[in-house]
């Protein structure tokens, strides 16, 4: 880590409240690092997101379990960590929501929205036990307008190679 | 206070749902999945959703427009989407869900649709 970097974590309740107080967090950091409105609005949804996996899927909604958030602000990106003490799992095995199947799931875009919302996207086995999605955006540098390492792309274009 | 406001209104056979605030894992998918099960067991099966003023939609959100598109298609209904603002039409978008809904961007054009 650089001498700048800074790093934020914080333990959350397996609790629909979660999502929104991970989300709103999240959000306060962003606009403080200077990320446009839209790009505050990505980040805002992948956090979200994230925390909504590991709420339901990752600790299948056990209010014994926690949600580990974590941030990391470097120079370059602002890194997001969302750890639940779940079974892991690969994102190999994610259906792709956009195959013509799967089109009607009422579930599993979340993973898809983040990786197309995000610079980087991977998941991890976590040190709680269970996954760890790890996803950064690029930092806007002084002068930038948008904040958006994806300028002028399209959100297609934005999208991840394998999508889930 | 409620993430999720809707009303509902007749305009001659469709039932137009007007909906504001967010749909979201939660409150509001709850309220939208009640309120569409109510719509079918009241009969009805023409349903608009407006989404004008929907400033905000998460995956859960998202699901909830897909389970409640297949529960009036279930029942020989249509359930069709108008006014998307920005956010949801490029979610809908991306999703490849916007080839799967019929949108409108006129009330009036959506209700004769349905004829």
């Amino acid at each position: 880590m650089t001498p700048e970097a800074k790093h934020l974590e914080v333990i959350l309740d397996t609790h629909v409240e979660s999502v929104n107080l991970a989300e709103e967090m999240c959000l306060r950091v962003a606009e403080a690092v200077g990320f446009s409105e839209d790009e505050c609005y990505r980040i805002g949804m992948s956090v979200r997101e994230g925390v909504i996996n590991a709420f339901h899927y990752g600790n299948q909604e056990r209010p014994d379990k926690k949600i580990h958030l974590a941030l990391d602000l470097t120079q370059e990106k602002m890194i997001i960590h969302v750890m639940d003490e779940g079974k892991g799992f690969h994102l190999a095995d994610v259906p792709d929501p956009l195959a013509e199947e799967n089109l009607l799931c009422t579930s599993g875009r979340g993973i898809f929205l983040m990786k197309a919302f995000m610079d980087e996207f991977d998941v991890v086995a976590g040190r709680t036990g269970g996954a760890e999605i790890i996803m950064s955006k690029k930092i806007p540098g002084p002068g930038s307008a948008s904040g958006n390492g994806n300028h002028g792309k399209s959100n297609s274009d934005a999208a991840p190679q394998q999508e889930a | 206070m409620p993430a999720l406001f809707m009303t509902c209104r007749e305009v001659g056979a469709v039932t137009i749902v007007d909906l504001s605030g967010k749909i979201s894992l939660g409150e509001g998918s709850a309220l939208l999945r009640k309120t569409i099960r109510d719509l079918i067991e009241g009969g009805q099966t023409k349903i608009l959703l407006n989404l004008g003023d929907i400033n905000y939609i998460d995956s859960s959100g998202i699901g909830e427009l897909v389970s409640g598109f297949t529960a009036v298609r279930n029942r020989n209904g249509e359930l069709k989407l108008l006014n998307l603002t920005k956010k949801v039409h490029d979610l809908l978008q991306i999703t490849k869900l916007f080839t799967v809904f019929d949108v409108y961007t006129d009330e009036g054009t959506a209700v004769r649709s349905y004829l």
